[in-house]
């Protein structure tokens, strides 16, 4: 299991452990956090999964059309990532994570 | 009779993202959805794309998992579907004669696929694409390898091609236009997505007219063009675009032809309900104001969100713009803005090297964009088509110039 640290928009801290293999976006959603609309439902065609992240572990690196796409939102920072893109694996260190404000 | 201070007729992705954004907005008040299916509201998008490949669950498409709604104390009734709508006493009745009041009520159903009525049009393995349903009733025929004929070279049909070409079966997509994507493209993606189709092993006809289909034991085996031409098929997925199902609210008095139609609150004709997603004709800011009608994810979200906001008392207009995508293949296609009304058109980019952008113009200025595993253009232009921006055509066409330092003066 991974560990998350996921502070909403409401700024309120969710601390759980989600299962390899899904995505960070699918864990958050399912963990009952609604912030991220993921509206192209994961194929990085819409933004709307923008979250800040930290992790111990390196992440994957981003995809060139995840890189445009987060140029397109107005608050994007040095650790910004698309919640949709990073997939969560065994041995991964705690990540902690942000949910962007909406554009 | 149970009553419900808003009532949502049609648990898709508009009357979803209505009830959500209620709770968002903190309205407090009792929220109900009326579903027609036996399935929480999912997300139609992956039905033809990586539901159909089978590369995800169906819980991954719901669009809230089903522990939310009682979270939120939003009611879901399925398989409800509404027969009427009494707008004076603020009642609908259900199918089966269940009655429920309401007092504010969101019409939101969506559309019904298209049928054909030529022969044959009825025999089993004559498929539509639109909900979970159909989308298992394909499933269930792939697991030999199948010869298919996909009627419609839309969005869905092409997706759908391209689908069942990774799966290893044949198919033939027949369009009755001279080329696919006539309707919502223009002609120069319409050209690259035909190569594309045929270089994967998809035999596209175009001018293509349908005669009718031929069966054995009431399965279709053939498909019969007018010149006489026979196609043999193991199954046959239409994909000839929706209807919009708004009977009963346009029985009601609701003004309307093609779908219900709007103000830029979503709200109908008659007091008190409105309307959202692929049914309700708007007048629409990228349109030039003019009347249309559209079938996106995006339109559906923020109808929803527009409509929920005037529910609860804080109306703002309807001014999103809206934005498209498609996967097929290893092709990642976005569009932004509405092409109707261009007068000039510029190729970014290369066709050739899998990677360019159609500008749409109108008098000088960008008024939509589709682009094809290009999404920096996307994303610039996305901007560029909100702001309504004057192009110096010469350096948007230049596809070494960012698209976003293309705006004139
Ligand atoms: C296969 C497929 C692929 C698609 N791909 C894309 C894509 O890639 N990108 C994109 O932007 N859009 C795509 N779309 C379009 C998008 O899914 C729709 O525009 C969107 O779902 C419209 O939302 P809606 O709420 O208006 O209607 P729907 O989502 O269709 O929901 C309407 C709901 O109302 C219910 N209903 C109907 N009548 C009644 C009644 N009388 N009483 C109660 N309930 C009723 C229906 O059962 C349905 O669940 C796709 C659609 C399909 C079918
Ligand atoms: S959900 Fe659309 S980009 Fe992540």
């Amino acid at each position: 299991m991974v560990e998350l640290v996921v502070i909403d928009r409401a700024g309120a801290e969710h601390k759980f452990a989600a299962a390899p293999g899904m995505t960070l976006m699918e864990s958050i959603r399912d963990q009952g956090i609604y912030d991220i609309k993921s509206l192209c439902g994961g194929s990085c065609s819409c933004a709307t999964c923008h979250v800040y992240v930290d992790s111990g572990t390196p992440l994957a690196a981003m995809s060139e059309d995840e890189d445009d796409l987060l140029d397109g939102t107005s608050e994007r920072q040095a650790n910004s990532r698309l919640a949709c893109q990073i997939t969560l694996a065994n041995g991964m260190a705690p990540l902690h994570v942000i949910i962007a404000p909406e554009d | 009779m149970s009553t419900s201070d808003v009532l949502i007729v049609g648990g898709g992705q508009a009357g979803a993202t209505a009830a959500i954004t209620l709770r968002q907005l903190g309205f407090g008040g009792s929220v109900t959805i009326l579903e027609a299916t036996a399935d929480l509201p999912y997300e139609r998008p992956p039905l033809s794309k990586d539901y159909m490949l089978g590369q995800r669950a169906f819980e991954s498409c719901l669009i809230r998992p089903a522990r939310f709604w009682a979270e939120q104390k939003i009611d879901t009734l399925t398989n409800a579907a509404v027969a009427t709508i009494d707008p004076a006493r603020q009642q609908v009745t259900l199918a089966d004669g269940r009655v429920l009041g309401f007092g504010k009520l969101l019409w939101a159903t969506g559309g019904t696929p298209r049928r054909l009525t030529c022969p044959g049009a009825d025999l089993s393995g004559v498929f539509t694409l639109h909900d979970k349903a159909d989308a298992d009733a394909i499933a269930a025929r792939l697991d030999t390898p199948r010869r298919a004929v996909i009627i419609g070279g839309g969005y869905i049909g092409l997706e759908m091609a391209a689908v069942l070409r990774k799966l290893g079966h044949q198919v033939t997509v027949l369009e009755a236009q001279e080329r696919v994507l006539a309707r919502v493209a223009g002609e120069t993606l319409s050209r690259f997505i035909e190569t594309e189709h045929r270089a994967h092993g998809v035999e596209i006809r175009l001018g293509a007219q349908l005669r009718e289909f031929r069966g054995l034991n009431g399965a279709v085996t053939a498909v019969v063009l007018a010149d006489g031409m026979e196609l043999p098929a193991d199954f046959v997925v239409t994909g000839i675009g929706i209807t919009p199902l708004a009977a009963p609210l346009l029985a009601a008095g609701a003004a309307g032809g093609n779908g219900v139609e709007v103000d830029e609150f979503c709200a109908t004709s008659l007091p008190g309900i409105y309307a959202a997603g692929d049914g309700a004709r708007h007048r629409n800011r990228f349109a030039r104001d003019e009347w249309v009608r559209l079938e996106s994810v995006q339109n559906a979200t923020d109808q929803a969100i527009t409509a929920a906001h005037a529910i609860a008392g804080q109306g703002k207009p309807y001014e999103a713009l809206p934005w498209f995508w498609s996967n097929q293949y290893d092709l990642r296609l976005q569009s932004a803005g509405l092409n109707m009304g261009h007068d000039a058109t510029l190729l970014r980019g290369d066709p050739a090297a899998r990677s360019f952008s159609v500008l749409y113009l109108r008098e000088g200025r960008l008024i939509a964009l589709d682009c094809v595993n290009r999404t920096k253009d996307y994303v610039a232009g996305k901007t560029l088509v909100l702001n309504g921006a004057l192009l110096d055509a010469a350096r948007a066409a230049d596809g070494d110039i960012p698209l976003k330092e293309a705006s004139a003066g």
